[in-house]
């Protein structure tokens, strides 16, 4: 018997069917939900006459992109969601006070576990993949399929192993490891497979940051970015778990039962040494055009937006705030500053990092996707250059005619006081 | 079923996102005929005029990863509501994909080759082709010649494109 992939022993334990060969319908663990996708799946789904939810208590939803709403149309979108929430009787609701981007949130909550399948209506699913979880972005429709009957279609995975050696030059961040993965294979390198992102790095890693590297892979093109499952998963988990387990060992043991086995079988493989990594910064409109910040300095910026699904958890906000204390934004530059969730602004002001992000000059709006795609909060003008810690620099990503170049928050911080693209190591010693 | 014929528009171009295809201010729109006059309005490609060159277009023949970015099924239903129900690639991003043969359309994954005959059939002049779900061939009519090209799907996704899409299909099997 070979050995098997994680991704490969999820798909095993939550097969329901295979149709014609071709794919496999899993049963899902969770189904998440935000303001901008599930609408028109409720929508559909009423029009349809088939309102109903497979299992309220393993759906969660947030409103997350636009919040407060800006306008009626985003107002409407959280009212359909909203009263679907209500009549469905899906308790994990989250709604202005107490919402939260989506990928930081539900992981925040404990509604992430190894071994899980995970579809939400938005491509950066795959962060929760983080936690050992098969997660990944779908459609409209299989997010209908998903809340009507707990299935999900999904290719048998190859695996694209890809392991991080090395030792972490200072400045240099779990950013800058994933723009360096994206950039050796590309935009559409793992197109159809899962990333397994492995090494003695990624060991080392907090739960912040493996969901930095994991938000990214679908900007390789893969579906889903494993970490496995160890002693940081159940330690970050173990307030929500302490209940089903009656030790940390024993939910570790329940855990790594999905973790790769020794001769598993990858389609690709790749080992990458991060030892003489520079901080890293995207320069065109795709997430593989990645060069070393040092040949992009002298760049003029004029927003920086540290925030989002990859870089808005509070050591996302550590990191900045120790680049911006004391110092202040360049006068031509925009700063903005998105803590992800409540609880992440709540432990950024009790830590004071919000005092720091203030008296830099930075705006610190409400936790929200907005700027990030270009639809509140921070939206470029024609011509602008955004520095920010978002996942996309596509051609008008954040306002028309606007250019993003994506970078790590100790960059971004440096950049805001500099008003062009600069190195953190300028100013932490 | 719906009808997979009409006029070729070809983007010559590879990593064609969804932000491109819709950008994302349009998401606020829960209609998906709101999305009609925005389709490609934000692609950067040379020659390409959004006003002029979708005009009776039925089908996009394109390069690799199609589609990338995003999981907005607004970039098929923006294809849909133009009366674009299929792209040929030469291959697609995961989710798109997915996206398209769960609403019935389809996305036809061709060679190298095989895309550069069609791209150089749409320079000589105006090219139709229709596609025949049943025998997975394409019958491509172009200014100075007729010509046949075969290709592969899978069951699952024929039968989704026979069903009208994924929703229904789920409902009643599982």
């Amino acid at each position: 018997m070979m050995g098997k992939t994680i991704a490969e022993k999820i798909f095993e334990t939550h097969l329901v069917d295979e149709p014609f060969g071709d794919v496999c319908v899993l049963k899902l663990d969770r189904v998440f939900c935000h303001e901008i996708t599930t609408p028109t799946a409720i929508q559909d789904l009423v029009s349809r006459g088939k309102d109903r939810v497979f299992d309220p208590d393993k759906i969660k939803a947030v409103i997350d992109h636009v919040t407060p709403a800006k306008d009626s149309k985003t107002a409407l979108q959280g009212k359909i969601l909203r009263q679907w929430a209500i009549r469905h009787g899906i308790k994990d609701f989250f709604d202005i006070g107490n919402n939260g981007v989506c990928h930081a949130i539900f992981p925040e909550k404990g509604f992430v576990r190894p071994g899980f399948t995970i579809i939400m209506g938005d491509s950066h699913t795959c962060t929760h993949g983080a936690f050992g979880a098969f997660a990944a972005g779908v459609g409209t429709t299989d997010l209908e399929v998903g809340i009507l009957k707990g299935v999900a279609t999904f290719k048998r995975p190859e695996t694209f192993r890809i392991e991080i050696v090395g030792s972490l030059k200072q400045g240099v961040y779990a950013k800058d490891i994933i723009l360096e993965v994206i950039r050796q294979i590309s935009v559409n390198g793992a197109t159809n497979m899962v990333i397994e992102f492995a090494g003695s790095v990624v060991d080392a890693m907090t739960m912040d940051q493996r969901m930095t590297i994991a938000n990214m892979a679908v900007e390789a093109g893969a579906t889903s970015g494993i970490c496995l499952p160890d002693e940081t998963t159940v330690e970050y988990l173990w307030p929500f778990i302490k209940q089903e387990y009656e030790s940390r060992e024993a939910a570790l043991t329940a855990f790594t039962q999905f973790s790769s086995d020794k001769d598993a079988v990858y389609a690709r493989s790749k080992t990458i040494d991060v030892s003489e990594l520079e901080p890293l910064t995207t320069f065109g409109f795709k997430p593989d055009n990645v060069r070393p910040v040092s040949q992009m300095e002298n760049t003029p910026v004029d927003q920086v937006y540290i925030g989002s699904c990859t870089n808005g958890r509070i050591e996302d906000l550590r990191v900045a705030a120790q680049v911006l204390k004391g110092k202040k934004v360049k006068d031509t530059v925009r700063a903005i500053v998105s803590p992800a969730t409540p609880k992440i602004f709540s432990m950024a002001l009790d830590e004071g990092l919000i005092k720091i992000f203030m008296e830099a000059g930075f705006c610190v709006t409400n936790p929200t996707c907005g700027a990030c795609l270009g639809m509140s909060n921070g939206v470029l003008a024609q011509g602008e250059v955004a520095a920010a810690t978002t996942n996309r620099n596509f051609n008008g990503r954040m306002g028309k005619g606007g250019m993003v170049h994506l970078m790590s928050p100790a960059t971004a911080a440096a950049t805001a006081i500099q008003g062009k693209i600069a190195n953190s190591s300028l100013f932490v010693n | 079923m719906k009808e997979f014929k009409g006029k070729i528009l070809c983007l010559d171009r590879s990593d064609i996102n969804t932000d491109e295809i819709i950008p994302a201010k349009y998401l606020t729109e829960i209609e998906k005929k709101a999305m009609q006059p925005h389709l490609l309005e934000d692609l950067v490609l040379d020659g390409f005029n959004v006003k002029k060159d979708l005009q009776d277009v039925a089908v996009i023949v394109t390069r690799e990863n199609f589609g990338c970015g995003s999981s907005r099924e607004h970039a098929p239903w923006a294809l849909e509501v133009n009366g674009i129900y299929v792209v040929i690639a030469q291959s697609f991003a995961r989710i798109f994909r997915q996206n398209m043969f769960n609403c019935g359309m389809l996305a036809i994954p061709l060679k190298k080759e095989e895309i550069d005959i069609l791209f150089d059939c749409c320079k000589a002049g105006e090219t139709f082709l229709s596609v025949d779900v049943e025998t997975s061939l394409i019958q491509v009519t172009a200014q100075d010649k007729n010509l046949t090209l075969g290709f592969a799907i899978s069951q699952f996704d024929k039968t989704l494109v026979q069903k009208g899409g994924w929703l229904e299909y789920a409902d009643e099997n599982y």
